[in-house]
């Protein structure tokens, strides 16, 4: 079971009122397995967080966990394992930008 | 007795303002989606209680929600607006070819006929139709495969296709404007389109009277008189009386011809009206004085109103998306500002009073008249 913390405003699109999510992924915990079960389990979140026609993360969203930025690595690379065994979550950010 | 209910589309999220036909007192409700872009709202001429909200954000997208019970509850739609086939590139600021690229649904327009039928004007300017109550959406791309797509260019706020007017008695006939390519009508339904621009000068393109890259803020039509078209302009109040084909100046004694809306009156198909705002370089009224303009003769004749309306020190925007009017008699005028104000004159314009003077800045309003 992987711990995905969303942001205030896709938790209210996706109706929990917990800073954190649970998924549970078959096979190998990568970014992708992640978002591919998060929407999956909230398909109110679709296109919010990945473009919806090309998959591409959107340009304001940011993925943290063990205090690094995991945004710009492949989403195929397999997640910490910090995270895989539920020790750590895996954050979706919204940058600080704007007002 | 009739009611009214005002869909205000902000910076921060979605109100609803309701009121007996007196229009005296107010009752705001919101805001929904706070936090969010509203875009646009607008209800179903056939079931008023069915309501498409545009909610955006530059963080997380398009979400598309639909009220059943008038603005109470909400559930989400599809936001999937997926471009018909590869869809190429338009001109980018600098003038270099840029792909097609979803950004946001600026306007819902729903069928005048169909519950389950709406439109979506979007950016990167393109036409989206349901018929499933917004579960899917499909592009017409008849208009953005128009031979002159490739030239078409965003205007300062993106290429937005921000009006959708459907003839009521003639629904394969729909009219859109996009800024800055202009105005299209497709005579079959949406599958094929034409620009009708001609009479539409624009100085600020290398040829003023080309056929596309004029920057059409706002169209409006009487739903009983549907030959005759107004149009606010970048600069320039525009008329045609024959459905696009010709459009001739109708800016007359305005004080300047710069502005975002237009609107008809219920009832008085040549009474009109618009918001002067100082120019391009100077989005606020002249003179820090907030006047709306009225036509009662198409155009070219325009008097001041401003009874209600703040005399000095103001300087606010009134957006292309953010004027209405109720089908009462006498008619009501509404119009939000980009300082969070909605102004309503229950009168025909003769006299306005705010009815919210605190909302985040009002992106849109629309009407609806409820038995």
């Amino acid at each position: 079971m992987i711990r995905v913390v969303l942001p205030a405003h896709l938790r209210t699109l996706a109706h929990v009122g917990e800073r954190e999510v649970v998924v549970a992924i078959e096979g190998e915990a990568t970014l992708l397995a992640v978002l591919d079960a998060l929407e999956a389990r909230f398909p109110q979140l679709r296109g919010t967080i990945r473009d919806r026609a090309s998959g591409a993360r959107r340009p304001y969203v940011r993925y943290f966990a063990c205090k690094r930025d995991l945004s710009h690595v492949s989403p195929e690379t397999p997640l910490p394992n910090e995270v895989c065994e539920g020790r750590e979550p895996l954050l979706i950010v919204g940058a600080m930008a704007g007002g | 007795m009739s009611k009214v209910r005002v869909l205000v589309g902000t910076h921060k999220g979605a109100f609803v303002l309701t009121a007996d036909g007196m229009r005296r007192d107010w009752r705001i409700e919101g805001p929904h989606f706070a936090g969010w872009d509203v875009y646009h709202l607008k209800g179903s001429p056939v079931d008023p209680n069915r309501i498409y909200a545009s909610q955006s954000s530059s963080w997380f997208g398009q979400v598309v929600q639909r009220s059943d019970d008038g603005g109470i509850t909400w559930q989400q739609m599809s936001n999937a607006f997926a471009y018909d086939g590869k869809p190429g590139t338009h001109q980018w600021y600098d003038g270099t070819p840029h792909p097609w690229e979803f950004a946001r649904v600026w306007h819902f327009e729903p069928d005048p006929h169909d519950a389950q039928t709406v439109y979506a004007g979007v950016e990167d300017a393109a036409l989206f139709r349901s018929r499933d109550g917004g579960a899917s959406w499909h592009e017409l791309a008849g208009l953005r495969d128009h031979e002159t797509g490739s030239q078409w260019q965003p205007g300062a706020g993106g290429m937005c296709l921000h009006t959708i007017v459907i003839d009521p008695g003639d629904p394969q006939r729909i009219y859109t404007a996009i800024s800055a390519a202009g105005a299209f009508r497709s005579d079959d339904g949406g599958e094929h389109w034409k620009p009708i621009n001609r009479g539409l000068h624009s100085e600020q393109l290398p040829d003023p009277d080309r056929t596309v890259g004029h920057c059409v803020h706002r169209i409006a039509m009487h739903p009983a008189r549907s030959q005759v078209l107004y149009m606010q302009k970048h600069w320039d109040v525009m008329r045609s009386d024959d459905a696009g084909e010709h459009w001739r100046e109708v800016s007359g004694n305005l004080p300047t011809d710069f502005g975002f809306p237009i609107e008809v009156h219920a009832h008085e198909p040549e009474t009109i009206y618009v918001v002067p705002i100082t120019s391009d370089s100077y989005h606020y009224p002249p003179d820090g004085m907030l006047r709306v303009y009225r036509s009662r003769t198409g155009g070219d004749e325009w008097e001041a109103l401003g009874r209600g309306l703040p005399e000095r020190h103001c300087y606010v925007n009134v957006l292309r998306d953010a004027m209405a009017t109720d089908a009462l008699d006498p008619c009501g005028i509404y119009f939000g500002t980009t300082g969070g104000q909605v102004y309503v004159s229950p009168d025909g314009g003769d006299h306005w009073q705010a009815i919210a003077e605190h909302l985040p800045s009002v992106l849109s309003v629309e009407v609806q008249t409820l038995a």
